[in-house]
């Protein structure tokens, strides 16, 4: 019958169409990455080493305020060893922070900066940083974590003040030590 | 009994008798009713709720729960209120009238559509009893943004979870059903933009539907895998983002609200021109208006997350975007004033919630305008006056709608004419119930009450008073509303086939009660 069949070209397609938003739901979420790396947006920095040099720009420097934040959860101290730095765009600095595991259990640390203004974070360049990679410390260990970062003369002139802030996460479920014990189970 | 139900060969039979019939029922009267029901069911306990949360608030200090409860009222409430109430009521609605109104026998799918009801009493008794549990019911408010409703939920939050999941299959479905109709069920002549404009809104709603019911379905299984199986989709530690949580989240929620008000607009636009007895002012641009409104709710969701700290221009961009859908609106109010325009207007109830349903829902629009200004939103923001709002846009504008459509079409569904007296009664205590109820709530909102606490500072006293007897006047009187719908169920006031004097639609030419299989032969459409 002509109507029954167009009742179920219909109904496929739409069933169709729900299941492809169903999929869209998930590609938001590399999409909504791409677009904040992309834009530099929500403070997302580059997760890369960087090891081109760059002009130094001498006719400035810009101000970078060192803050380190611990998630709520996470029971370690963390500090930062300088709370503010001078640099010329494009000359590299080297800053630490410092962390004590004040538990008494094995804990694995991962930091996520923040850059505010959101604007600054496509031109800060790193070429060495604790956020690369999950920190872990023993019970009562402590050890100093190095950042070096440079920013790139290409930034906005206006921008005088950077802020970075360090939050660091409890991520001892989320230890690639964890994940391949997971994988041998 | 069985030889009841197997000799259906002439296709005119009655409805099978006793529980089964509506069990198993296919029909789109009967599945339609039961949607209505349920919703009624659902604006009862989400009301009590309702009425559990002003009774906390008519003065400052604890009282009567603790904390913990109010956060789980006021979750519970949203979540039933938008998903038990009015979407399944306006579902009924079509359910009754679509196939009606295209001269069509039935639905295009049946039993896909007892499915997609039938589904509903699960996904609602599970989260209903999540109250009952150790855990307590979900208490991150109706948006469950993550990391509540994730790292900081109560372990009922994975019941909620799949209490969505069913509401959405659900909702799904019904959009599936309705499309399908409509594409395919119309009786020949019956062309798109012939139309009853109830139609024209629901297609497009159930279009909404199909588009973002899928994302919600999304957000929560990321929500789901968060907590039970290791991923970081908002845990920041594993490299997620919660405020991605609020993108998702929105990118279903708003086109939610317009899923929520567009059939409204249909239904209003079926009662004005009958008591003003003059046809639609203008009935292309009011299709038009709904596309664009559609087209505007898939591009301003982040209007919601103004104060997360968005870059400028993503500010501005959802700042503009927004206050452009007052454009396509402004077209819908002046359309229906116009339609009034030295009509010959009779106040009937249905035309009584309708014309309190245009100027109450244009407040609602406008605060709705303000709260679009992104910088005057930061002031705004999470406090009363988007409560009055919402609420504002929701209650006189889409229950209002809902109940309007109820009297409007109850004397084709069973046959009676309701008590004109009592309807009355109903709408003037609605009517200033409703607003007693939430337009103080604009005042201490601007004054900077938070929404969702249990406890104000003293300030806000009087009108949080005030605003609690409101609630209690409008709670009470939809009881008024039951005893009207069921003394028109059983009362004997027969109604004539076409019930209003310049009614227009294929639905009026059916007897009243409308038989259980209408247009089994499809009607003429001139």
């Amino acid at each position: 019958m002509q109507a029954q069949s167009s009742v179920v070209k219909s109904s496929l397609r739409l069933t169709l169409a729900a299941v492809l938003m169903f999929g869209f739901g998930f590609a938001m979420v590399p999409l909504y990455d791409i677009f904040c790396e992309i834009t530099g947006l929500n403070g997302k920095v580059q997760q890369s080493v960087i090891t081109t040099d760059m002009q130094v720009d001498r006719s400035r420097l810009v101000k970078v305020q060192l803050i380190a934040a611990n998630n709520a959860e996470m029971p370690w101290r963390f500090t930062s060893l300088q709370d503010e730095v001078e640099l010329h765009p494009g000359d590299w600095k080297q800053v630490g922070f410092w962390a004590a595991n004040v538990t008494d259990n094995y804990m694995v640390s991962q930091s996520v900066p923040s850059i505010t203004p959101a604007r600054a974070a496509q031109y800060i360049e790193k070429r060495e940083c604790f956020c690369f990679q999950q920190q872990p410390l023993e019970a009562g260990e402590s050890k100093q974590m190095n950042l070096v970062f440079t920013i790139s003369p290409d930034m906005p002139d206006d921008i005088h003040t950077v802020s970075m802030v360090y939050t660091l996460f409890d991520a001892s479920a989320y230890s690639e030590a964890n994940k391949l014990v997971a994988r041998v189970d | 009994m069985t030889s009841v139900v197997t000799s259906h060969e002439d296709g005119h039979h009655g409805p099978a008798k006793g529980l089964m019939r509506w069990v198993l029922t296919t029909n789109h009267k009967d599945i339609g009713t039961m949607y209505l029901w349920f919703s009624f069911t659902m604006l009862l306990i989400g009301g009590a709720m309702a009425l559990i949360i002003r009774a906390e608030l008519f003065e400052p200090g604890m009282q009567l729960i603790e904390p913990e409860f109010f956060n789980q009222m006021t979750t519970m409430h949203g979540l039933i209120m938008v998903f038990g109430a009015i979407m399944p009521a306006f579902v009924g609605l079509a359910n009754w009238l679509v196939p009606m109104m295209v001269g069509a026998p039935d639905m295009a799918l049946p039993r896909m559509n007892n499915l997609s009801f039938w589904i509903l009493p699960f996904a609602f008794g599970m989260l209903i009893l999540t109250l009952f549990s150790e855990a307590g019911a979900p208490n991150f408010g109706w948006t469950f943004y993550a990391p509540l409703s994730t790292t900081y939920a109560p372990s009922s939050v994975t019941f909620f979870i799949f209490g969505v999941h069913l509401m959405g299959i659900s909702s799904i479905m019904g959009a599936i059903n309705i499309i399908a109709t409509i594409l395919n069920m119309r009786a020949p002549g019956m062309t798109l933009m012939k139309m009853p404009l109830f139609v024209w809104t629901w297609l497009i709603t159930a279009y909404l539907l199909i588009a973002v019911m899928p994302v919600l379905a999304g957000v929560v299984t990321m929500m789901l895998m968060d907590i039970h199986f290791g991923t970081s989709f908002f845990n920041a530690a594993g490299g997620g983002d919660p405020v991605l949580f609020q993108h998702v989240f929105w990118f279903f929620g708003h086109p939610e609200v317009y899923i929520m008000i567009l059939p409204a607009f249909g239904i209003v636009s079926q009662i004005i021109p009958t008591f003003a007895r003059k046809p639609l002012f203008g009935y292309a641009s009011m299709v038009y208006a709904t596309a664009s409104i559609a087209f505007l709710s898939f591009i301003v969701w982040a209007h919601h997350m103004f104060t997360v700290g968005l870059p400028l221009a993503t500010e501005l961009f959802f700042m503009y975007a927004t206050m452009l859908i007052a454009i396509p609106t402004g077209v819908k109010v002046f359309n229906w004033v116009s339609t009034m325009f030295r009509g010959s207007m009779t106040f009937e109830t249905p035309m009584l919630f309708a014309l309190a349903f245009v100027v109450l829902f244009t407040i609602g629009g406008f605060s709705g305008l303000m709260l679009a200004i992104a910088p005057a939103d930061f002031q705004y923001h999470d406090t009363y006056f988007v409560v009055a709002h919402f609420h504002y846009v929701l209650v006189p504008g889409a229950l209002f709608a809902i109940i309007a459509g109820v009297y409007y079409w109850i004397p084709k569904w069973c046959g009676n004419y309701y008590n004109e007296t009592l309807g009355k009664w109903h709408f003037w205590l609605s009517f200033i119930g409703v607003n007693i109820t939430f337009f103080p709530m604009h005042f201490v909102g601007l004054a900077g009450m938070p929404r969702r606490i249990p406890d104000y500072a003293l300030q806000f006293a009087d009108f949080n008073a005030v605003a609690s007897v409101g609630a209690f006047i409008f709670g009470f009187s939809q009881l008024l509303f039951l005893y009207i719908v069921i003394t028109t169920i059983r009362g004997n006031n027969k109604a004539s086939a076409e019930v209003w004097e310049g009614a227009e639609g294929l639905e009026w030419t059916l007897e009243s009660p409308a038989p259980y299989h209408s247009f089994s032969e499809p009607p003429e459409v001139k």
